[in-house]
């Protein structure tokens, strides 16, 4: 065993595989790269979709209902009241991803705020708050989500903040490590030493060093929340109908699971291939960003 | 080491503390309130409201409602369902053994495939399998739980016909047999998250443990390969594995709410559910508690565990 190799591939266990590095870190971007286009794709029929499709996603036709996919005039068959699943999934689309993103940056927004104090004055305040993380983390998301949902009128606003109100924690507690392990790097003790005031210090010299695991984690938490949402809208205290989300179209999916199988199988699709993108293009930016990080 | 346990128990105890806080905070300010489901039956008047808020004390102010709740909560006093005026306790305790019994298969499948997946995923770094299988978790981790759980309905009984569509007995057959059958598809779908993290930890604690010095001695001493893996390897790797099993718990009790309600099995996540729809409020408050002092417990369990079981860790 030569030396060279000896340092990155001694697993006299494992078979060692030559170039293998290179391989995973293609595949990574390659996965990567297959998660943008699918994002992308739905982001783009969503958007433009309806405007190419030739039937409303809320004309019913009864007499056309349960026209299976790929058998008739509508390309991915109809519904329960013969309304087209093509253009449904399209308008669930704009609203499941929207929501998604926006309960992202609502997200993203309160855990870093929250992070930052925390890790930044630290003491009774930090502690204070971190512990507060720690117990909201103690309740199952979905319990806590339900609990909420159902308590509160569900609309698309009230939906969006419930969600980022129960995928901020991991954020916090992300950023608060950062910043706590940054606060005491040179250049933040020049910051403070030249008499900037807090925030400037938090919001100028310390977040922007901080932006790489933030962005990975706001990527994942798009997935996550559109996992939440399509959750809450199958249980119907979502996105409530005619609003239509990937998650209500399965509302009643489960009824004609028999006769009409596509109903439930198409939305639960899109979601897989929405969450499944958020998820690859997250893994791979954090590859790229945090070359350290090669275990996982 | 007790000293370590006592410092522990208090943390987890303040934690506790704050938990009750914000569930109590929770369903109390959110609009409506525990009288909401009363303004629902007809011919209600605001005096007879005020009645009612006066009787169950919610006139009073909140702090001190919430401590007279958290008196009677640690004397063992939840409170009585609206729905059936049962006991809180009793009411969650009747649901506990489906959602455990689904919980622990649903386990036991992950420990089994994941390390399973896990190991060969390790050993043969960057092969295909290993490939195939880091893809295949990110997949798995992306399915949404209850839509897995109708594919497997409509795969494994309406096309199949091999496991029964949902429930916990065929009426009219209550052996273990029938109950078994009917607790694979529920399990096989609770199982699916639990199994892609489980293999992904399992491989990079497996991939560590190869690296060390013990590993390569024991090489060198010409063991068969199989033994190190098996004995000196794996063991060494399932350690960690512990922790993961505490901290997964709130994924699976969350995941066991979803596959209970697509399965209509009678646990837990299909009283909260339930509880939910009739507006119960001491029992989601109850759910809510009890949820949490779980996930608690096990946290505390997963690092006493860790400790007694690796000799390596000094708790003081």
């Amino acid at each position: 065993m030569t030396p060279a190799s000896a340092s990155t591939e001694a697993l006299p266990l494992a078979t060692p595989r030559r170039a293998g590095r290179g391989v995973r870190r293609f595949a990574r971007h390659r996965l990567a790269l297959i998660g943008t286009c699918t994002i992308l794709f739905l982001v783009l029929a969503s958007a433009f979709g309806p405007y190419l499709n030739p039937y409303d996603d809320l004309h019913i036709d009864i007499v056309h209902r349960f026209t299976a996919p790929f058998s008739g005039p509508h390309l991915l068959g109809t519904d329960q009241l013969g309304r087209d699943m093509l253009a449904r999934l399209e308008k669930a689309g704009r609203i499941s991803l929207t929501v998604g993103f926006a309960a992202m940056v609502l997200s993203i927004a309160a855990g870093t705020v929250i992070g930052v104090v925390a890790g930044y004055y630290g003491g009774i305040v930090g502690a204070a708050l971190m512990r507060f993380v720690d117990a909201v983390l103690c309740f199952p998301s979905i319990f806590l989500l339900l609990a909420l949902a159902a308590f509160i009128e569900p609309t698309l606003l009230t939906i969006t903040i419930i969600i980022a109100a129960t995928a901020w924690m991991e954020v916090a507690r992300l950023v608060e490590a950062q910043i706590r392990a940054l606060r005491d790097r040179d250049f933040a003790v020049a910051a403070m030493a030249l008499g900037a005031p807090d925030h400037v210090i938090m919001f100028r010299e310390l977040i922007p060093n901080a932006l790489a695991p933030i962005v990975v984690a706001a990527t994942l938490n798009v997935a996550r929340a559109i996992l939440l949402e399509s959750y809450i809208s199958f249980l119907g205290y979502g996105i409530q109908p005619p609003i239509p989300s990937w998650g209500n179209m399965l509302n009643n999916a489960q009824d004609y699971l028999v006769t009409a199988p596509w109903l439930a199988i198409l939305p639960g699709a899109a979601i897989t291939l929405a969450v499944t993108g958020f998820n690859f293009l997250g893994d791979g930016l954090r590859d790229a960003l945090d070359p350290r990080l090669d275990i996982r | 080491m007790a000293g370590y346990l006592l410092r522990r128990l208090g943390q987890s105890l303040i934690l506790l503390l704050l938990v009750s806080v914000i569930g109590f905070a929770l369903l109390h300010l959110a609009p409506g309130g525990p009288l909401a489901q009363f303004t629902l039956t007809p011919g209600m008047t605001q005096a007879d409201l005020q009645r009612i808020a006066h009787q169950m004390g919610l006139d009073r102010p909140l702090p001190i409602q919430y401590w007279e709740w958290f008196r009677l909560m640690l004397t063992g006093d939840w409170g009585r369902s609206y729905r059936d005026t049962q006991p809180v306790l009793w009411v969650i305790g009747s649901h506990l053994p489906a959602t455990f019994e689904l919980m622990i298969t649903a386990t036991l499948i992950a420990i089994l495939l994941g390390t399973w997946v896990g190991v060969l995923g390790a050993l043969r770094r960057y092969s295909v399998f290993d490939y195939l299988a880091t893809v295949g978790a990110m997949v798995a981790l992306s399915i949404p739980t209850f839509w897995f759980g109708l594919v497997v309905i409509y795969a494994f009984s309406v096309k199949l016909g091999w496991l029964p569509a949902g429930g916990m007995y065929t009426i009219g057959n209550g052996s273990f047999l029938d109950y078994l059958h009917h607790l694979i598809g529920p399990a096989m779908v609770l199982a699916l998250v639990t199994v892609a993290i489980w293999s992904r930890y399992m491989r990079s604690s497996m991939l560590e443990v190869t690296n060390q010095d013990f590993v390569r001695t024991a090489i060198a001493k010409g063991l068969p390969r199989r033994v190190v893996i098996v004995r000196h390897a794996l063991r060494n790797a399932l350690l960690p594995m512990i922790t993961l099993a505490g901290l997964q718990l709130p994924t699976l009790l969350g995941g066991a709410l979803v596959t209970e309600t697509v399965f209509t099995w009678p646990g837990m996540g299909r009283l909260f559910l339930d509880s939910i729809g009739y507006r119960d409020y001491p029992v989601v408050m109850g759910l809510l508690m009890f949820t949490a002092l779980l996930v608690l417990i096990g946290n505390l369990a997963a690092d006493l565990l860790y400790a007694v079981y690796d000799p390596r860790i000094r708790l003081d």
